[in-house]
C-alpha cells in the first residue's frame, strides 16, 4: 500500500510536471512541420513563469466565480491526471474514480471553464462557452462509448482493470476496438482545441473557441488555466496509449519495472505528440457548424464499436 | 405508560397523523377567526414541521416491518385502507425531505401576500401535501383514486393562483384536462385489475390470477395514466405549461414530488400489484423513457423562459427514470434479480435526486422572480454579484442536475451507466443491439444537460445584468435561505455518501424485485457489483479536488503572490460594447435548434435593418402539439358541435330525449 501511495503521488507529480513538456513537443514539431524555426520545448514552462510573476488583471464586474475557475479547472485535471496510469498500473487512488467517473472529472473542468467565460459578460466570453458545450455535448457521450467499449472488452470499469486485461490479452483483432480508436482519437482532437475542430495558435473571432474563453484571464489565473490545457493534452495521450497501447506499464507495484515503464511512455508521448502535430499539419479547420458533423461521426464510430462487441466478439 | 400505549405506534398511524394535521392546518387558517400570526406566516413554518414528520415516518418505515390500518371512512363496504411498506416509506422520505426544504422556503417566498390570498394558498398548498402522502399510503383502488383526485385537483388551484392571467387559466385547464384523461385511464386498469370479483383492495388484487393479455392492457393503461402525470412524451404537454405557471414553491412541489407520485404508481402497480410481468413491457417503457429523456433535453435547451426550461429539464430526468423503470423490468423478466436491484437502485436514487436538485433550481428562480420580476432570461443576467446567496446555492443545483460529481446527480447516472455495461449477459440477442444505443442515449442527454445548465446558469446569473434595475435586486430572506440551504445540502450528502443511501433504500428495492446490491464492501467504496468490476468513492475524489484546489492556491500565493488589478474587460477595441451583446437565451440555444430542428417549429420575427427600435422574437414550438393535439381538439370540437345540435334549450325536447331513452332502453332490455 505505502509503495501504492509513493508511486501515486510520483506519477501524478510527474505528469502535471512534463504536461507542458508535451505541449512544447507538439508545438515545436508543428513549426518544424510548417517550415518555421520551432520554439525551444522547454518555451511552455517559461510562458508559465512568466505569467505567475505578472500582477492579475481583472474585469471590475468580476465575480468570486471567475477567480476560483482556474484553480477548480486546474484541480480536476490533476486529479484526472492521478487517475490514469502513466507508468504504473496499480494505483491505490484509482478505485474512487472509474471511467466514468473521469468522464466526469473533464465535464466538471469544462462547465466551470464555461460558467467563468460567461462572467464578465463580453460577447466573446458568452460565444466561446456556447461554442464548447457544443462541442462538448456530442464529444462527452462519444468519449464514453469509447470507455465502455474498452470496458466490456475487460469487464470493468475501472481503469487499471482495463489496461491489466488490455495488456495481457492475446494479440488478437478486436475490430471493435478499432472503431473506438478512431473515435477517440477524433475526440481527443476535439477536447484538445486542436485542429481540425479548433486551432490553439489562433485569435480569429469566426473560428476560436477555447481561445474566446479565456481571453479574459491573464497572469496566473491564465497561466493555470494553461497548465490544467496542458495536463489534458497529457492525460488524453496517456489515456490512448492506456487503452490502445498499453504494452510496456508495470502492471504490479513494484520499482524495478519502473524504469523501463517510464522509457515506453516517454517514447510513445513522443511519438503520439509527433502524430498529432503531424495530422494538425496536413489537415485545416473545419467550420463551426461541421464540427457537430465530425463529432457525430465520432459519436457514431463509437456506438458502432460497441455494437461489433455485442455482435462479434460477446 | 398506560398513555403511551394508548398512542398510536405504528409508523402509518403516525403518517394518517401528519395527513390529519395537515388537512387541520390548511382549513383551521380559513376560518376567520383564525389568528393573524397564523394567517401571516406561521402558516408555512408549522407545515414544514409536518413535513419532517412525514420523512421521519418514512425513514421509520424502511426500518420497521410493513403495517397497515383501515379507516372508518369511505365507501360503505370499502373502507379507506391504508398501508405502509417499504416502497410507500422510501417515497415518503422523498416527499417530506424535499418538501421541508420547500416549505421553509415558502414560509418566506409568501410572505407578501395578503392575508385572503394566503390563507387560500396555504390551504391549497397542504392539502396538495396530505393528498400526495395518501396516494403512497392507499391499500385500495378507491382510496388511490380519491387521493389522486384531490392530488390533481388542489395542484390545479396552486397552478392558477394568479388565475386573472389568462395564460396562467390556459395551463391549468390543460393540466386539468390531461391528468383526467389520466385518471379515466387508471380507473380502467384499476378495474381491469380486480379480475371480476369486486374486490378493489390491493391486496385482492395481488392474489387475481390475470391473463397475459390482461396484464398487457392493464400495463398499458398505467403506462398510459401515469405517463400522462409524469410528462412523458407525446403526453408531455401540460408540463411546460403548468409548472412555470405555479408559484416558484409550488412548481417545486410538482417537479420535484408530484411527478414522482406517478413513478411510485407505476412501480407499485408493475412490480407489487400485477403478479405477472411480461419482457417487452420493460423495452417499451426503455424506449418511450429515452424518447422522452432527449425530447425534453432539447426542448430545455432551446427555451429563453428560466421555469420552463426547467419544466422540460423536468420532462428530461422523467425519462432517464422511466428507461431505468424499462430496464428493471427487462432484467426482471430475464431473471437476473442482481441487476434489476442495480438500475431499481439507480432509478430509486435518481428520483431523490431529482426531488432536491429540481426542488433548489425551482426556488432559486423564484428568488429570482421575485427580486426582478422577469422569468425571460433575456433580460436577466449578473445576478452574482447581486444575489450571492441565491446565485452559489443554485450553482450547488445546476452542477448537480448536470451530472457532475461528486455531486448526487452524477450517483445515480453513474449508477444506471453501470447497469448498461453489465448487460451482454442478457438472454435475447436483440435486447443486445437496443442496449449500446440505450447506452448512447442516456450518455448524449447526460451531456445536452450539461449543456442547458451551462445556459440556464450563466444566463441568469453571470455575465452584466441585461436591464439597468436589475441593480437593486435584493438577496432572498433568510428564510428562503434556508430552505434552498436544506436542499443543496440535500444534493451535497446524496452526492458525497452513496453508500449510505443505497443501503437505507434496500428495503424497498428487496420488496420490489427479490434481490438487492451485494453489501459488505467498504464504507468509502460505492462498489454496485464488485471492486474490480467497478468502484467510485466521492469522498475521497471531493476530498482530491479539495486538497488540490487548496495546496495550488497557497502554493501560488506563496511562491508568487496575489496581486490583482481591476480593469475594463478587453473590448477588442470597440468601446461602445453594452450588455445586450452577450449571448442571449436565444443565441445560446440557437445550435441545438439548428442541429435538431426536425423536432422544433422555430418561429421567428426578426427586424428590419432600419428599424429605429429593433424587437427580436423567437419561440420554439413543439411540433407534436401540432401532430397529437391539435387534431385531436378538432375531432372533438365537431363532435361537440354535433352534439351541441341536439341543444335547444327548450324543455320539451328534453323531455322527448327522455323519453325516447326510456323507449330504447326497454326494448333493449327486452
Amino acid at each position: 500500500m505505502s509503495t501504492g501511495i509513493v508511486l501515486q503521488f510520483a506519477q501524478t507529480l510527474l505528469a502535471v510536471l512534463l504536461a507542458p513538456l508535451l505541449m512544447g513537443w507538439v508545438n515545436q514539431c508543428r513549426a518544424w512541420l510548417q517550415g518555421r524555426s520551432a520554439p525551444p520545448i522547454t518555451q511552455p514552462y517559461r510562458t508559465l513563469r512568466k505569467l505567475f510573476h505578472k500582477d492579475a488583471v481583472i474585469a471590475h464586474n468580476a465575480s468570486p466565480l471567475f477567480r476560483f475557475a482556474p484553480y477548480m479547472i486546474f484541480a480536476c485535471m490533476a486529479l484526472a491526471a492521478g487517475i490514469v496510469p502513466t507508468i504504473a498500473n496499480d494505483l491505490p487512488f484509482s478505485p474512487a474514480a472509474d471511467v466514468i467517473a473521469l468522464v466526469g472529472i473533464f465535464a466538471l473542468a469544462r462547465v466551470f471553464l464555461a460558467l467563468a467565460a460567461m462572467d464578465i459578460g463580453t460577447s466573446f466570453g458568452s460565444l466561446g462557452a456556447r461554442r464548447e458545450m457544443l462541442v462538448a455535448f456530442l464529444a462527452e457521450p462519444a468519449l464514453l462509448m469509447v470507455f465502455f467499449t474498452a470496458s466490456l472488452i475487460s469487464h470493468s470499469t475501472e481503469l487499471p482493470v482495463i489496461v491489466t486485461a488490455l495488456a495481457h490479452r492475446d494479440f488478437a483483432i478486436y475490430p471493435s476496438l478499432a472503431f473506438a480508436g478512431v473515435a477517440f482519437w477524433m475526440v481527443s482532437v476535439a477536447e484538445n482545441a486542436r485542429i481540425p475542430v479548433d486551432n490553439p495558435a489562433t485569435h480569429l473571432e469566426l473560428t476560436m473557441i477555447h481561445e474566446a474563453m479565456i481571453l479574459e484571464y491573464s497572469a496566473r489565473h491564465l497561466a493555470l488555466i494553461e497548465w490544467a490545457v496542458a495536463l489534458k493534452l497529457f492525460t488524453y495521450s496517456a489515456l490512448g496509449i492506456a487503452l490502445f497501447m498499453p504494452w510496456g506499464i508495470a502492471v504490479q507495484g513494484s520499482f524495478a519495472a519502473l524504469p523501463l515503464a517510464l522509457l515506453a511512455m516517454l517514447a510513445k508521448l513522443l511519438l503520439g505528440g509527433a502524430l498529432l502535430a503531424f495530422i494538425e499539419a496536413i489537415s485545416a479547420k473545419v467550420r463551426l457548424f461541421r464540427v457537430p458533423e465530425f463529432l457525430g461521426t465520432a459519436f457514431l464510430l463509437a456506438v458502432l464499436g460497441m455494437l461489433i462487441h455485442f455482435l462479434l466478439e460477446v | 405508560m398506560e398513555i403511551l400505549s394508548l398512542l398510536p405506534h405504528e409508523p402509518v398511524q403516525w403518517a394518517w397523523g401528519v395527513v390529519l394535521f395537515w388537512l387541520a392546518l390548511g382549513f383551521t387558517i380559513q376560518l376567520p377567526q383564525a389568528s393573524r400570526n397564523l394567517r401571516s406566516g406561521l402558516v408555512f413554518p408549522i407545515g414544514a414541521l409536518g413535513a419532517l414528520a412525514v420523512a421521519g415516518i418514512g425513514v421509520a418505515g424502511l426500518i420497521l416491518p410493513t403495517s397497515v390500518m383501515i379507516l372508518p371512512i369511505g365507501l360503505p363496504d370499502l373502507l379507506f385502507h391504508l398501508r405502509l411498506d417499504a416502497l410507500s416509506a422510501f417515497f415518503m422520505v422523498l416527499l417530506g425531505s424535499a418538501a421541508f426544504g420547500v416549505t421553509v422556503y415558502a414560509s418566506g417566498y409568501f410572505r407578501n401576500l395578503t392575508a385572503g390570498p394566503l390563507a387560500l394558498l396555504a390551504m391549497w398548498y397542504h392539502v396538495f401535501l396530505a393528498s400526495m402522502v395518501m396516494v403512497m399510503l392507499a391499500d385500495d383502488a378507491y382510496t388511490f383514486m380519491v387521493s389522486w383526485e384531490a392530488m390533481a385537483l388542489s395542484s390545479y388551484f396552486l397552478v392558477t393562483t394568479d388565475h386573472k392571467i389568462p395564460e396562467i387559466r390556459r395551463a391549468g385547464f390543460l393540466y386539468l384536462l390531461i391528468a383526467h384523461v389520466g385518471s379515466i385511464a387508471l380507473l380502467l386498469a384499476f378495474g381491469l385489475l380486480q379480475g371480476g370479483h369486486g374486490d378493489y383492495t390491493f391486496n385482492a388484487m395481488r392474489l387475481v390470477e390475470i391473463t397475459p393479455y390482461w396484464a398487457s392492457m392493464v400495463y398499458l393503461l398505467a403506462l398510459f395514466g401515469f405517463g400522462a402525470k409524469a410528462g412523458l412524451v407525446p403526453l408531455h404537454v401540460w408540463l411546460p405549461e403548468a409548472h412555470p405557471a405555479a408559484p416558484s414553491p409550488v412548481s417545486a412541489l410538482m417537479s420535484g414530488v408530484m411527478l414522482k407520485t406517478a413513478i411510485y404508481g407505476l412501480l407499485r402497480l408493475t412490480f407489487d400489484l400485477l403478479n405477472i410481468r411480461i419482457a417487452w413491457w420493460g423495452t417499451l417503457a426503455l424506449a418511450l423513457g429515452l424518447v422522452t429523456a432527449l425530447y425534453g433535453v432539447i426542448f430545455a435547451a432551446v427555451q429563453s423562459d428560466m421555469k420552463r426550461l426547467l419544466a422540460w429539464s423536468s420532462i428530461e430526468n422523467i425519462g432517464v427514470i422511466l428507461a431505468a423503470f424499462g430496464l428493471t423490468l427487462i432484467f426482471y423478466t430475464d431473471g437476473k434479480g442482481a441487476l434489476a436491484a442495480l438500475t431499481l437502485t439507480a432509478l430509486l436514487y435518481h428520483a431523490l435526486n431529482h426531488a432536491f436538485f429540481k426542488g433548489l433550481l425551482f426556488v432559486g428562480t423564484g428568488s429570482v422572480l421575485h427580486a426582478t420580476g422577469v422569468r425571460n432570461m433575456g433580460y436577466l443576467g449578473g445576478l452574482i454579484r447581486f444575489m450571492p446567496w441565491t446565485a452559489w446555492l443554485t450553482l450547488v443545483g445546476a452542477l448537480a442536475i448536470a451530472g457532475l460529481p461528486p455531486l448526487n446527480g452524477f450517483v445515480s447516472e453513474w449508477l444506471l451507466l453501470q447497469a448498461f455495461l453489465l448487460t451482454p449477459s442478457l438472454s435475447k440477442p436483440y435486447l443486445n443491439m437496443i442496449i449500446p444505443v440505450a447506452a448512447a442515449t442516456v450518455a448524449l442527454a447526460a451531456a445536452l444537460a450539461a449543456y442547458v445548465m451551462v445556459k440556464f446558469y450563466g444566463v441568469i446569473f453571470l455575465g452584466q445584468p441585461r436591464a439597468p434595475t436589475l441593480q437593486e435586486a435584493h438577496d432572498a430572506g433568510w428564510a428562503e435561505r434556508l430552505g434552498m440551504v436544506w436542499l443543496a445540502g440535500g444534493c451535497v450528502l446524496l452526492g458525497l455518501l452513496p453508500t449510505q443511501v443505497i443501503l437505507w433504500i434496500e428495503p424497498a428495492v428487496r420488496m420490489l424485485v427479490w434481490d438487492a446490491l451485494p453489501s459488505g464492501g467498504h464504507w468509502l467504496f460505492l462498489t454496485p457489483v464488485s471492486s474490480d468490476r467497478a468502484s467510485y468513492a466521492p469522498l475521497i475524489f471531493f476530498a482530491v479536488v479539495a486538497g488540490v484546489l487548496l495546496l495550488t492556491f497557497f502554493w501560488v500565493r506563496r511562491i508568487y503572490h496575489g496581486r490583482v488589478r481591476r480593469s475594463d474587460p478587453w473590448d477588442c477595441g470597440y468601446p461602445e460594447q453594452d450588455a445586450r451583446m452577450q449571448d442571449s437565451a436565444e443565441g445560446f440555444g440557437q445550435p441545438i435548434r439548428q442541429i435538431f430542428e426536425v423536432f422544433i417549429q422555430a418561429e421567428r420575427d426578426t427586424p428590419d435593418p432600419f428599424e429605429r427600435k429593433p424587437r427580436y422574437r423567437g419561440a420554439s414550438v413543439d411540433k407534436l402539439w401540432f401532430i397529437f393535439y391539435a387534431p385531436i381538439a378538432r375531432v372533438v370540437n365537431w363532435l361537440s358541435d354535433q352534439a351541441g345540435r341536439m341543444q335547444h334549450g327548450r324543455i320539451q325536447w328534453y323531455l322527448i330525449y327522455s323519453f325516447a331513452t326510456l323507449i330504447v332502453l326497454l326494448v333493449f332490455t327486452q
